[in-house]
């Protein structure tokens, strides 16, 4: 299989269809429509779309961010933890990044 | 007022899109590529979604379907924002206020009483705007010149604030609870199954996220004006 290369022409095509579909969702409704959507069934399902999204996004992709499984097993249990006792964005962010962090210095460093 | 107001949400856009910086040169983006993502999209999920399917020469109909079902929210908060607009903001106002209509940027001005004028819009986008494309360079200028070591520690951080977002609600809303629950098991199955792991991954997204959202609305429908009040703890 021939690998794929990003050329600055394709990214802008890519740029493009994802920019433009973003763009009309957000402009055509504040464009024409002047009357709200009431229908329940609808409201309820783009409430709970981001909260899918973000966890379907999550796992079981930070699992992965290291070659190192427990790597990002041990950043998810400590981002879970600390995020369920309301600590901060980037509390919860930096805390899971050092335990990253960690980890692979214990294993490139000290176990090798 | 409107400066005020877009400040924090600007500091919280530049942490996390200096997260997204660099999961995009990690994902073999050069820098300006990464800002121009950053500066036309303003979407953390849809911009993280779209940058495998970018590196990989994905489709463009799984790209512009993966942005279709994760920002289609951002339609129902634009019809319900327009609502508030006085007569200062005209038809091109709405050209580069549509732009920048974020969660957070709706959850603020939704929560206002009175209707809302272009100069305070002007002003709560400008902060949020620039946290947002700065972080971005930041991120991706980071991803760069730092060691791999801390580029790898740092790529959790995207992932570890989106856990910093829904878990919260979860804990106070059991179908919000729920609703990940069933996408986490949904999205295991797409990854390790056979079959299922060939999927693209931007259609892992869609597909996942329908299944739950609708199992979710049809078992337990939000009460009216739910969409937006607890919006605020959601991000981009």
């Amino acid at each position: 299989m021939e690998e794929f290369t990003l050329t600055f022409g394709k990214f802008l095509i890519y740029l493009a269809v994802m920019a433009g579909v973003t763009y009309l969702l957000r402009l055509l409704p504040m464009l024409f429509i002047r009357k709200k959507i009431t229908n329940r069934f609808i409201r309820s399902v783009l409430y709970y779309i981001p909260y899918s999204v973000l966890a379907v996004m999550t796992v079981p992709a930070i699992f992965y961010v290291s070659d190192n499984i427990l790597a990002g097993v041990l950043a998810t249990v400590v981002a879970v933890a600390l995020a369920y006792f309301g600590k901060s964005l980037i509390f919860v962010a930096l805390s899971s990044a050092t335990t990253v962090l960690i980890v692979e210095i214990v294993y490139q460093f000290i176990l090798n | 007022m409107g400066i005020r107001d877009g400040m924090p949400i600007g500091i919280g856009y530049f942490a996390i899109s200096f997260a997204f910086g660099i999961m995009a040169t990690a994902s073999g983006l050069t820098v300006t590529e990464a800002i121009m993502i950053s500066a036309l999209n303003l979407t953390s999920a849809g911009q993280l979604a779209a940058l495998p399917i970018i590196a990989t020469g994905g489709s463009l109909i799984e790209l512009a379907l993966t942005q279709l079902l994760i920002n289609l929210r951002y339609s129902l908060m634009s019809i319900s924002l327009s609502q508030n607009f006085d007569k200062s903001i005209r038809t091109a106002d709405r050209l580069y206020l549509s732009l920048t209509l974020t969660d957070e940027m709706f959850a603020v001005s939704i929560g206002k009483d009175r209707p809302l004028g272009k100069r305070y819009l002007l002003a709560l986008l400008l902060l949020p705007f620039l946290g947002w494309t700065l972080g971005t360079a930041a991120g991706a200028i980071a991803g760069n010149i730092l060691p791999t070591i801390i580029v790898t520690a740092l790529g959790v951080s995207m992932y570890a604030m989106f856990i910093a977002i829904i878990i919260p609600v979860a804990k106070e809303n059991k179908a919000v609870a729920l609703c990940i629950l069933i996408s986490i098991i949904l999205s295991v199955c797409f990854e390790y199954l056979p079959y299922l792991k060939n999927v693209p991954d931007g259609f892992v997204i869609i597909i996942c996220a329908l299944i739950a959202s609708i199992t979710l609305a049809l078992l337990f429908p939000i009460s009216d004006e739910k969409l937006g009040d607890s919006m605020e703890s959601e991000v981009a």
